[in-house]
């Protein structure tokens, strides 16, 4: 009775003792989730979400504050991932957040633009060039179109503009949605 | 002859009607130049060519026009003599129907040549590195269907020993006819080309691999072939049987050696270029004629007369269909390439450009009935006639679904979209169809994931950025308020006042010492020099400041 008792004891120390090593030597930093979820998101950075970018956004989904359907940059494609990854039912795109649309960037009218720098700072990715009264250009490789620029302009310059298909980015259709398409 | 040698089979193909007899009843036939001559920037794989000439310059034939951009690129050239008159977004030969930057020239029917130089051309003097890049400044590349740079696959790089060099006259898709022409007619040069490429690989066997339907191109180079060459270069009969011409195809049967998936045939020692590149380096090499032309066949019940052309680069297709003696208007269907990788031509502005081995005219009655896509009755045939031993059938399951990372686990990389599953499939699905498009999305996936990840960077820097700039203002903030907190410190204003004025008397004293010192002092005589001491003397007794400018003058 009691060398079993004191075998037990022993032995819920040493896997005490492992079990308490091992969560210092092998801690996690940060909830590995969120980067998931964040490698997910398109990372337009646009606030769409409500959020103030898309790796608060995880962080909300993560934690469950926020619907997995809020993404409109992302779509259906970014709510099928998120579903698969999170084990959630897939739901169509939340509308009030926005509708999914063609990707776009945006240009600035550097005739008008007048040089404010109100555009840089809005802009997430610091995408934009310039300096004050000096004019300003969206280099467009950085642009995620997520449009923050647009509400600070006070000339109303910068036009949003589709991104556009072309050789590189072509992709062949599927014969599926063509044959859904047809019928 | 040589000894027949063993040949291995390949898995699976087709057993296809040749059509090939109807284009080879003429001799090849100069194609005249074209009024218009549309050279696209982007004729092959890799970057694209950047222009070097400008709207309303006069160019000569094989001047170069668009410089290469990168490594994996080639420059292009004035297929005839004449001026540009655009740079400007034409329809260009692609799936896509889409529209693409090309240089126009209008010809001036004089066909006015650059000169030629009088340099080196003979290869066995040159090495290897300039033989490429005279190959690549004559804008070769791989002219059977993939337009791979040419001078690429002769730098296999030092690690990698060329033990066989492959030369593919295959040709194996039916209707096409252009390398079996050239073979015909131009033996030497073709095997010119093989030398040249030997020489600059070091390998030390040469295969030229030819289906055995084209026995008169086998006899054409076996004649050509000099006597002594006929342990360094094989010509081989291959069966024929299609995708037999397919890279990785052909180098199993000629070689029994399996190029890995996922990896180049240099990496078995094998390199493989077609017959009609050989043809162009040896024109590159020994008459320094960049590539401005090439072998295109016409064919199809669509034209009269089908033959093969040598066709000036940027010729528009309704062109080159009009000098044929084909009705003007729009084939029911015209196919760039072969029946089945081909595909379909919309616009018959578009050029012949370096990829264009054949224009396939169809007519109304030949063009295929639309059969409707039926569900899959797992029945197998695509598993077997895949000469890339995959799985269709799961690699088709996967595609429909759009579930792209299983679709890699069945190789879907390995595909080379020969349409052997398509031909072959009782439900008529489209296989081809659905791996193309399997392939772009994937390729568009990783596209965005990469430009996802740089808008993820990009945002933490501009979060970083602006946390730094709050933390340096507060500091600011912080250092300003204490420089004031310190002056509010001292006992009374009072204080603070006299601090003032004494610190204030200090700087003026030491302003003045160091300006009262006397100037023009150096040749003065005894007397005068006594003189200002006394005066000195003078002025230091009233003041209790201690300044001695006299004290200078003695040293």
């Amino acid at each position: 009775m009691l060398a079993a008792i004191l075998a037990l004891a022993i032995l819920a120390i040493i896997f005490g003792l492992l079990l308490g090593y091992g969560a210092i030597k092998f801690k996690v930093e940060g909830d590995p989730v969120v980067d998931q979820i964040d490698a997910i998101l398109p990372q337009t950075q646009c606030g769409q979400c409500t959020f103030a970018g898309c790796r608060p956004y995880a962080e909300a989904i993560a934690k469950g504050e926020a619907d997995i359907n809020q993404c409109p940059p992302g779509g259906e494609t970014v709510i099928l991932a998120l579903a698969d990854l999170l084990g959630r039912d897939p739901k169509p795109l939340n509308a009030e957040h926005g509708t999914h649309g063609e990707k776009t960037v945006v240009i600035i009218d550097e005739q008008v633009c007048i040089g404010c720098t109100l555009c840089i700072q809005a802009c997430p990715v610091d995408a934009i060039l310039g300096a004050a009264k000096h004019m300003h250009t969206v280099i467009k490789s950085e642009c995620t179109g997520c449009n923050l620029c647009i509400p600070p302009c006070p000339v109303d310059c910068i036009h949003i503009v589709p991104v556009g298909t072309t050789l590189q980015t072509w992709t062949w259709p599927s014969p599926r949605d063509e044959h859904v398409h047809s019928a | 002859m040589s000894i027949p040698r063993k040949l291995w089979r390949i898995h699976g193909g087709l057993h296809l009607p040749g059509h090939k007899a109807e284009s080879m009843q003429q001799p090849i036939t100069d194609a005249p130049v074209p009024p218009e001559l549309i050279l696209p920037l982007q004729q092959h794989i890799g970057n694209v060519a950047t222009p070097i000439v400008n709207v309303g310059d006069r160019v000569l034939k094989n001047q170069i026009i668009a410089r290469a951009e990168g490594y994996v690129s080639v420059p292009i050239h004035a297929s005839s003599s004449g001026t540009v008159i655009a740079i400007e977004p034409r329809v260009i030969p692609h799936p896509s129907h889409l529209t693409d930057t090309c240089i126009v020239i209008a010809t001036d029917g004089k066909d006015e040549a650059t000169p030629v130089a009088a340099v080196l051309s003979d290869y066995r003097q040159m090495d290897p590195a300039e033989l490429r890049n005279r190959i690549r400044d004559a804008g070769i590349v791989g002219l059977g269907g993939a337009g791979f740079p040419a001078f690429i696959k002769l730098n296999p790089g030092p690690q990698l020993k060329i033990h066989t060099l492959i030369l593919n006259g295959a040709e194996c898709e039916p209707y096409i006819t252009c390398d079996a022409m050239l073979m015909q007619e131009q033996p030497r040069a073709i095997l010119d080309g093989l030398r040249i490429m030997q020489h600059a690989l070091h390998a030390q066997r040469c295969i030229i691999g030819i289906e055995d339907n084209k026995p008169a191109a086998l006899q054409a180079l076996q004649a050509a072939l000099h006597t002594d060459e006929h342990t360094l270069i094989e010509i081989v009969a291959v069966p024929t049987l299609y995708p037999a011409g397919g890279e990785k195809q052909l180098i199993k049967t000629l070689t029994g050696l399996e190029v890995p998936s996922h990896q180049l045939p240099a990496s078995v020692g094998v390199i493989c270029h077609n017959v009609a590149t050989a043809y162009s380096i040896a024109q590159a090499i020994s008459h320094q004629q960049p590539l401005i032309e090439r072998i295109v066949t016409v064919a199809g019940p669509a034209i009269p007369k089908a033959c093969n052309y040598r066709v000036r680069l940027g010729t528009p297709m309704k062109y080159l269909i009009e000098h044929t003696g084909a009705s003007p208007s729009l084939p029911a269907r015209l196919i760039m390439g072969g029946p089945m990788m081909g595909f379909a031509i919309n616009d018959l502005q578009t050029p012949v450009i370096k990829t264009t081995n054949c224009l396939l005219a169809l007519t109304s009655q030949e063009l295929p009935k639309t059969q409707f896509e039926l569900p899959c009755i797992r029945c197998g045939e695509c598993a077997r006639a895949c000469p890339a031993q995959l799985l269709p059938q799961q690699l088709f399951w996967h595609a429909h679904a759009k579930d792209f990372d299983k679709i890699q686990d069945f190789n879907l990389f390995d595909c080379i979209e020969c349409g052997c599953c398509s031909y072959v499939c009782p439900s008529h699905i489209p296989l081809v169809q659905y791996y193309r498009f399997a392939k772009t999305e994937i390729w568009a996936k990783e596209r965005e994931k990469s430009k996802s990840d740089i808008a993820r960077q990009r945002h933490e820097f501009h979060l970083q950025r602006l946390e730094r700039k709050k933390r340096e203002d507060e500091e600011r903030k912080r250092k300003k308020k204490e420089m004031l907190d310190k002056v509010t410190q001292t006992d009374s204003a009072a204080d603070a006042k006299k601090a003032a004025i004494a610190a204030a008397l200090q700087r003026a004293q030491a302003k003045k010492a160091t300006q009262a010192s006397p100037q023009n002092v150096e040749h003065l005589s005894e007397q005068q020099r006594q003189q200002i001491d006394e005066i000195d003397k003078r002025r230091a007794n009233p003041s209790t400041v201690a300044s001695q400018p006299g004290k200078d003058n003695e040293s």
